[in-house]
């Protein structure tokens, strides 16, 4: 029994996933490094008619039209407030690529798979649905972002 | 050794589509009867090129019904036979009997027997009795030629002396001595000899001698050149045709003589073996002769003048025109290369302009230089990406031959304008909408032939399908000369279905445009050929899509017309650089009527939160884009404003009002659609010289979705405006 169980910690231990944390609002949010393709820091979007407040218009990526959310917006809370030191984390989404407008970003953590836990099941705060996970590092707690559902839903626009 | 003879194969099928295609065209010029007497020769071409390509990849099934519309055509040909309006139709059946092979065999489907046998059976009544005999698969096997399919144009050009039936298989085997004297330009091409002869050995008992006589001392020699020839003497029950067809691909850049020995037994091999030792009567001889040759190469052999070319090389007539096969990808690439181009060429401007040089400075002339070639450029590539709407066309002509069989009625499809050039993926992306159209136009748009003749109009029905450039863009128009719409009825069915309230006052343009309401379908009953659950508001949907607008007019008792407008590239668009509420944005130019600033005087009060424009005495409904995109409230006051005057799709025109007008540019198009998804109003983005993103304008989108607010919604200035009035 020790054997298999020190060959299950080992199997979970190579398990480690690195995230990407950053802060928005005072809280420390983190996504999947392989989902993070680049950071830049954050420009002037050209607004889009008729979306929702968090999407704060679009960008020009290297010749590519790239959205950008207020992810603060997104997640519930107030507009971020200082433009000039947010930095927006570009991040692919399936076959979408999207611009998250975030405070800053902090660091990047490894960790393993096991030590993520599931966020608990609370019906009152909207803002749940956004967390696939949370993990402790340094006594932090870090909220793992479920990225696909902080992609704009767009079937709320065309109505 | 199973890929490159895919890719071969691939390029035969991409000929084949080019065959079908002028195929076609033959048939057509037939049916309206301006066919000279090239027509059917190039019909009967375009049926053996398939055949013989088809033979090379074995696929007899394909091998086996050409070869009996081949021999129809022969007949034609041959002035045996007079062309009618049956004959003619037999003909456009098997068309498209052949292009479903054609495609079948591309895709590995087993073809349906069955359903071209009533095709075949007619076909068969038609061809003579002594050539029905002779007609047999023996004929026709697959040859086992290593064939150069990219000469495969040569092939049609090449087999008109040669009877393609001329003589079924004789039991009785003659002798032939071929001489084969390859010219420079059959290495060239990458043609080897060693598979001509070892095909030709396969036909039969082959004796076959190298002539080395013209190859030169060492010293002299061009190791890039070709010097040998050769002598084969055969023995074989195949007729003088027959080893012709093993050269076919290399006719014209060779010199091929081929004389009747007789039918006696092999005893001449003395008069030829005598000339050189290779005589090994086995197809081993081969890679021997392949040592022994030099690498094929460009410059001009002894060997080529030695004799005479073959009189098959005069019958090479005018050349085609030379084209290149490119991959779409590359295109596409290429395309995006240049739109990058066109960005980076209108930031540099910007930047020269902050630098402040003066107007005359040799950076502006050469800067205007490289704007007039970054345009040059574009247009050229966006060419390349341009065909004619010609192939979508007869896709058409097909459904509508189809459609009206399967429903009874007489239709006659006539087509116009298929040279008109539009980007690739419009044509591509248009088949299904057409298709529907056209079904729709056959099955609904016209009457049955009996009500037709009740009406006293011709039994057979009429359905024009028109292409033509009409300011800027594409215009394709779908006729029928039916019933037109029955718009009571299609009233009546929008109510019963909800789609509009009972006691609505429509317009006939309104009723007409119910037929685009999502779940709408006239068809009481559901018919074979439209009312599958597709409407036409998913025709639209996918005009739409292309940036295409779709629009119908009808005349009760004269028939019904589609319009679509589509825009000629995907790519770019000339448009007009706007500005409201600080916001950047471009409006197509093509959309734009007229622009004017407007003064108190044209403004008119018209209901308590709208305005209307005062044009030349009549009156046009006032937009305020910034208040209709969400970037302000209504303005207390629009004088000094501009107008765009714009033109809706039924000819409404509506003024939209802009802060000020910027600049006049071409832009290149970034679609929202896959970044974000669709926006109302909107119909790309473009990236300006700045780097910033502007947002594309769909005018007509944007009327469509619409409130008009132009004023703040209090009493008060309700007055103020009344006013200005």
């Amino acid at each position: 029994m020790d054997e298999t169980d020190q060959a299950l910690c080992a199997a979970q231990a190579e398990k480690e996933t690195e995230l990407l944390s950053f802060i928005v609002g005072d809280q420390d949010y983190s996504v999947d490094i392989m989902s993070v393709r680049e950071i830049r820091s954050a420009s002037k979007a050209t607004p889009l008619p008729r979306s929702p407040s968090y999407v704060l218009g679009v960008i020009n990526l290297r010749g590519t039209v790239l959205p950008i959310l207020d992810l603060s917006l997104r997640l519930g809370m107030d507009r971020s407030a200082e433009l000039a030191r947010n930095v927006i984390i570009v991040v692919a989404i399936g076959d979408k690529t999207l611009g998250l407008l975030v405070d800053a970003v902090s660091d990047i953590l490894s960790v393993a798979a096991d030590d993520l836990q599931p966020p608990p099941d609370m019906q009152a705060d909207a803002e749940n649905q956004f967390v696939s996970a949370l993990t402790i590092f340094e006594d932090r707690m870090i909220r793992i972002l479920d990225l696909d559902s902080v992609l704009p839903t767009m079937s709320e626009e065309a109505a | 050794m199973a890929d490159p003879m895919a890719e071969i194969k691939a390029s035969f099928f991409i000929e084949c589509d080019e065959l079908l295609e002028a195929l076609q065209d033959g048939l057509q010029l037939i049916e309206n009867g301006e066919q000279d007497s090239d027509t059917v020769n190039v019909i009967f071409r375009a049926v053996h090129s398939i055949k013989g390509g088809a033979g090379a990849f074995g696929l007899t099934q394909l091998v086996d019904f050409a070869h009996r519309f081949e021999t129809v055509l022969d007949e034609l040909r041959a002035d045996r036979m007079q062309i009618d309006q049956s004959l003619l139709a037999l003909f456009y059946q098997c068309g498209d009997v052949l292009s479903d092979l054609v495609r079948e065999s591309r895709d590995g489907v087993a073809h349906d027997i069955a359903s071209v046998q009533p095709v075949l059976t007619a076909l068969d009544q038609l061809i003579p009795a002594d050539e029905e005999d002779t007609d047999d698969a023996v004929d026709f096997q697959p040859m086992a030629v290593s064939l150069d399919l990219p000469d495969l144009d040569d092939m049609p050009l090449t087999t008109d002396g040669l009877p393609p039936l001329a003589g079924g298989p004789d039991d009785t085997a003659k002798t032939y001595l071929i001489r084969f004297v390859p010219q420079q330009a059959l290495y060239t091409l990458g043609n080897e000899p060693v598979f001509l002869l070892s095909a030709l050995s396969e036909l039969g008992t082959v004796q076959v001698s190298c002539d080395d006589n013209a190859v030169p001392p060492l010293e002299d020699l061009d190791p890039e050149a070709g010097y040998l020839c050769w002598e084969i003497q055969i023995q074989t029950t195949k007729d003088e045709a027959c080893l012709s067809e093993v050269f076919e691909f290399v006719e014209g850049i060779c010199t091929l003589e081929i004389t009747t020995l007789g039918t006696a037994q092999p005893t001449l091999c003395d008069s030829i073996g005598a000339d050189l030792a290779i005589s090994p009567p086995d197809p081993e001889v081969a890679p021997n002769l392949e040592l022994a040759l030099p690498s094929p190469a460009p410059s001009p052999s002894p060997v080529t003048q030695a004799t005479a070319p073959a009189p098959a090389n005069d019958t090479r007539r005018e050349a085609p025109r030379a084209t290149v096969r490119v991959e779409l990808e590359r295109v596409d690439r290429l395309v995006n290369l240049v739109g990058e181009l066109v960005i980076n060429q209108a930031m540099l401007s910007q930047s020269v302009d902050a630098a402040g040089l003066s107007a005359n400075t040799s950076v502006h002339t050469g800067l205007e230089e490289f704007l007039q070639l970054t345009r040059d450029i574009q247009e050229s590539v966006m060419l390349i990406r341009a065909q004619p709407v010609k192939s979508l066309f007869q896709r058409m002509s097909r459904i509508v031959r189809e459609a009206s069989r399967d429903i009874g009625k007489s239709v006659r499809l006539r087509t116009d304008g298929e040279n008109t050039e539009v980007d690739k993926t419009v044509i591509e992306r248009l088949a299904d909408p057409l298709t529907h159209m056209i079904r729709n136009a056959v099955d609904h748009g016209l009457e049955t032939d009996a009500d037709r003749v009740a009406a006293g109009k011709p039994a057979e029905g009429t359905i024009e399908l028109t292409a033509a450039h009409r300011s800027g863009r594409v215009v394709i128009e779908v006729r029928d000369d039916g019933n037109g719409i029955n718009r009571p009825k299609v009233q009546s069915i929008a109510i019963s279905k909800g789609l509009v309230p009972k006691d609505a006052d429509l317009t006939d343009s309104e009723i007409d445009n119910l037929l685009f309401l999502p779940g709408f379908s006239t068809a009481t009953e559901v018919s074979n050929l439209s009312g599958r659950g597709v409407g036409m508001d998913v025709v639209r949907s996918a005009i739409q899509a292309l940036g295409g607008r779709i629009s119908i007019a009808s005349t009760p008792g004269m028939g019904t017309t589609f319009s679509i407008s589509l825009p000629l590239t995907l790519a770019v668009l000339d448009g007009m650089v706007v500005r409201v509420a600080d916001q950047t944005l471009l409006v197509p130019l093509n959309a734009i009527l007229e622009t004017q600033t407007l003064s108190a005087n044209d403004i008119r009060a018209f209901g308590p939160e709208t305005n209307v424009i005062c044009i030349r005495d009549s009156f046009v409904a006032m937009l305020d884009l910034g208040a209709e995109l969400g970037y302000r409230a209504p303005l207390q006051s629009y004088v000094g404003c501009v107008m765009l005057l714009v033109a809706t799709e039924d000819g409404s025109k509506a003024a939209i009002i802009v802060d000020a007008i910027e600049d006049q540019r071409q832009v290149v198009i970034k679609g929202l659609q896959d970044s974000y998804g669709r926006i109302p109003g909107i119909a790309a983005a473009t990236i300006l010289g700045d780097g910033q993103i502007a947002l594309i304008l769909d005018p007509i989108d944007l009327i469509a979705n619409s409130e008009w607010r132009t004023r703040p919604p209090s009493l008060e200035q309700h007055e103020v405006g009344a006013c200005n009035g």
